[in-house]
């Protein structure tokens, strides 16, 4: 059917619709000045909602509203009851939903409609969905509903297999990109075809070191490098391959706060101070005595307070912390 | 946590094509942040060239224009805001709760006018919708409640209909516990929290709504420390506040670790001093009270998080046993019954002390806010080169509040001077950060809701 862009009073299906203005009241607050062409588009759809009525006109009117704001999650809602009851051709509705999705791709109530599509069509359009996510992210590659979509899909309806690539496509194009770093650990704790954290850990450590050792200044891999061991601290310290990162960077750069604090959880976590510790922090102090302390945990921490101006607070606090629960 | 439908376009230019072709190519992320660092560093030195009376001027809360800012809208708002056509409770709150921030009252008949449109909201099965004669919402349910409450009258304290919300809660709660927004809508901790907060402020928290919350919340905590929306998510500034604020309001903190809750919170602040919502993603002033407001709580949960460290650090030395996984001492079973007085824990926790200063830095939070965030014309906004907004405005200043409390250790007295950045007069009033209403309207509330 071609739509025409006339508003919905010019619709000989609603012909015989008496539109419903919104009651404001007498003296309303927050009062939208709406357009001519909003307000009779909401006007007609408040009319077949309060009725109930789920025909192909109801349905037709909702995309209207929808595309003039669509935010509007009663709609959204409606309109899902409008699809179920004329047993609606949902492939068509994903291609409708997506349309609005890409011009509007942060909104709560388009990627809600699109699971609930997803999910009705079942494992068949995984693909398909996993290829418009890639679409939204390529846009932007840190969009919050479009990863959780992706997960969600993944998880209900799979389509595992390409994943880990994928997040690897991704942190080659943007080591940054904390959200394909937090879709890596999804994949490799949740994926049913790569044998969980426990086998993936050991090859996971050495990447991530890799990312590391080409940007120091980079959280996101420091972070995914503790989480490998989340829960299981004991391995962490256990793993040579840590501790040894971390002095790698310092050695180049003795202020790096990422390194001196995942130093600071080994420590805390039983890492018994090397050599190779003692002649770091010996280095440190020598020029900056005032980090000087018996407990390498506790020099660590001064040197935090020192070299983290920001976080002084808290690395003060931690500090005293450790001092009073050892 | 932007409830708000409108949608912020990419910008065109591409970083890569402008790279050298010698040096290491910079990611996108790099070319965003080295912006915005630029721009914020351009501030920050015209701060610490200026004399010492214009550095005074420069950091002065711009008080009257924000008030002129926000009044307006709560009469009209323009054409282009039909796209917040269904937050319209959220519009209420976001002029009124920063108007009381600022301490300044509205006149009678706006108050009044402000109630009778919130009626039109409600339900008649319970339940605030984002504008009259739409489906009612969990999160323009927690608007309407928190601008209620500001208002603080008798009138509009009753207007609420408490038994009728407790039905629609209950309704909107699924089998896994956590609660979904609205009929048929997403299950996110957004909706736990808008829940959880208002059932608590209008004392109708029990068992049956809490059942189940705090074990959803506990599993949307990521590897990185921080709160995600969903399980599996990202760890983020505005459901990290949501989780936590929920759990405490439920007395069930423990259930997550706090102490790399901590650690992630205190380094999601940047060289920019205002926070991020994201590990590498861009300040932003409203996550000054996301993250803000998250990290103040854990300054009156001490006990809890030196016990959670002591665990996670007593099994140095390997022995195979699993006493590392954290909160695994949670004590539920004092829960188990309808008898616990679910409201008193919201109020207990704001008539405790902090029992260690800020792990945030307050004053450098402040320092974003002012000379970052404010809009010469009135209003606050996200970053410099960005528009003033409502949101901000409401969330840049609830997170100015935090950062100028922080510092108290005893609830009853005032900031001191050097915590308070500016002039004295900067200083807004306190709120009660778990609800994020101004405390003496949440107190005002709390009295009238436990008589009921
Ligand atoms: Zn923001």
């Amino acid at each position: 059917m071609e739509h025409t862009k006339s508003g919905p009073s010019s619709w000989p299906e609603l012909a015989d619709v008496v539109p419903v203005p919104q009651d404001d009241g007498p003296s309303p607050v927050v009062s939208i000045a709406y357009r001519d062409d909003f307000r009779e588009v909401m006007d007609y759809f408040r009319a077949l909602y309060l009725t109930g009525e789920r025909s192909p006109r109801a349905l037709r009117l909702t995309a209207e509203a929808i595309e003039l704001n669509p935010g509007n999650y009663t709609v959204w809602h409606f309109r899902r009851l409008i699809l179920e009851s004329l047993d609606f051709d949902l492939l068509e509705e994903m291609k409708f939903v997506e349309k609005i999705a890409e011009c509007n791709p942060k909104n709560y109530q388009i990627w809600h409609h699109k699971r609930w599509l997803a999910e009705k069509l079942g494992p068949g359009i995984a693909n398909k969905e996993h290829e418009f996510t890639m679409k939204i992210l390529a846009i932007d590659a840190k969009n919050y509903h479009a990863w959780s979509h992706r997960q969600w899909v993944l998880q209900a309806l799979g389509g595992w297999e390409t994943e880990l690539e994928y997040c690897d496509h991704l942190l080659k194009e943007d080591v940054f990109n904390n959200s394909a770093w937090n879709q890596r650990y999804f994949v490799i704790t949740r994926s049913p075809f790569l044998g969980g954290l426990a086998a993936m850990r050991d090859s996971e450590v050495d990447y991530t070191i890799e990312a590391i050792l080409a940007n120091a200044q980079n959280e996101s891999p420091w972070r995914y490098l503790k989480g490998l061991y989340k829960g299981e601290n004991n391995l962490l310290v256990e793993d040579e391959r840590i501790s040894a990162v971390c002095f790698k960077v310092l050695k180049n750069d003795w202020t790096c706060v990422f390194a001196l604090s995942l130093l600071l959880d080994l420590l805390c976590t039983g890492l018994q101070p090397s050599d190779e510790l003692r002649s770091t922090l010996e280095t440190i102090r020598s020029s900056h005595p005032e980090t000087a302390d018996d407990d390498p945990a506790a020099a660590v921490c001064c040197i935090l307070q020192k070299c983290d101006p920001l976080r002084v607070n808290y690395w003060s606090w931690f500090k005293d912390t450790l001092s009073q629960i050892s | 946590m932007d409830p708000s439908p409108q949608s912020t376009p990419p910008t065109g230019d591409d970083p890569a094509a402008a790279a050298d072709p010698d040096l290491p190519r910079l990611t996108v992320t790099q070319v965003e942040q080295m912006k915005v660092e630029a721009r914020v560093g351009d501030i920050y030195r015209s701060l610490f060239g200026a004399a010492p009376n214009t550095k005074s001027i420069m950091l002065e809360l711009w008080r009257d224009q924000h008030i002129e800012y926000l009044t307006p809208g709560l009469r009209h708002m323009g054409p282009a805001f039909h796209v917040l056509d269904a937050n319209r409770p959220w519009l209420c709150y976001w002029m009124v709760h920063p108007l009381a921030l600022l301490d300044e009252a509205l006149d009678d008949d706006l108050e009044n006018d402000i109630i009778d449109f919130l009626a039109r909201c409600q339900d008649k099965d319970g339940g605030y919708s984002g504008g009259p004669g739409q489906l009612p919402h969990l999160a323009t349910t927690y608007a309407a409640v928190n601008t209620l409450v500001t208002i603080g009258s008798e009138r509009a304290l009753s207007s609420i209909n408490r038994g009728n919300l407790y039905n629609f809660m209950l309704q909107m709660k699924d089998v896994s516990g956590a609660f979904r927004m609205h009929d048929g809508g997403e299950i996110d901790v957004r909706a736990s929290y808008t829940a959880i907060s208002v059932a608590s402020l209008v004392n109708i928290l029990d068992f049956k709504l809490a059942k189940g919350v705090g074990d959803y919340i506990a599993r949307c905590q990521t590897y990185e420390g921080g709160i995600a929306g969903e399980p599996y998510a990202e760890a983020h500034g505005g459901y990290t506040f949501c989780g936590l604020a929920a759990l405490i309001l439920l007395n069930e903190a423990e259930k997550v670790d706090l102490p790399s809750l901590i650690g992630w919170v205190a380094f999601r602040q940047g060289v920019e001093c205002g926070f991020q919502g994201r590990t590498n993603k861009l300040v932003d002033g409203c996550y000054s009270f996301w993250q803000g407001a998250a990290i103040a709580f854990t300054q009156k949960l001490i006990t809890i998080v030196d016990k959670q460290l002591k665990s996670s650090y007593s099994c140095k030395r390997p022995s195979g046993e699993d006493a590392c996984s954290t909160s695994s001492y949670g004590c539920t079973a004092k829960k188990s019954s309808s008898a616990v007085d679910y409201a008193k824990f919201g109020f207990d926790f704001i008539q405790q002390s902090n029992q260690i200063g800020p792990l945030f830095h307050n004053i450098a939070l402040q320092q974003y806010i002012l000379l970052c965030s404010q809009v010469l014309e009135g209003g606050l906004r996200d970053k410099p080169g960005k528009n003033r907004d409502h949101y901000h405005s409401c969330y840049c200043l609830s997170g100015l509040a935090v950062s100028q409390y922080s510092a108290m250790t005893d609830t009853g007295s005032c900031p001191l001077p050097q915590h308070v950045l500016g002039p004295y007069s900067n200083l807004l009033e306190p709120i009660h950060p778990l609800y994020n209403v101004v405390l003496d309207k949440y107190h005002t509330a709390y009295e009238f809701f436990s008589e009921e």
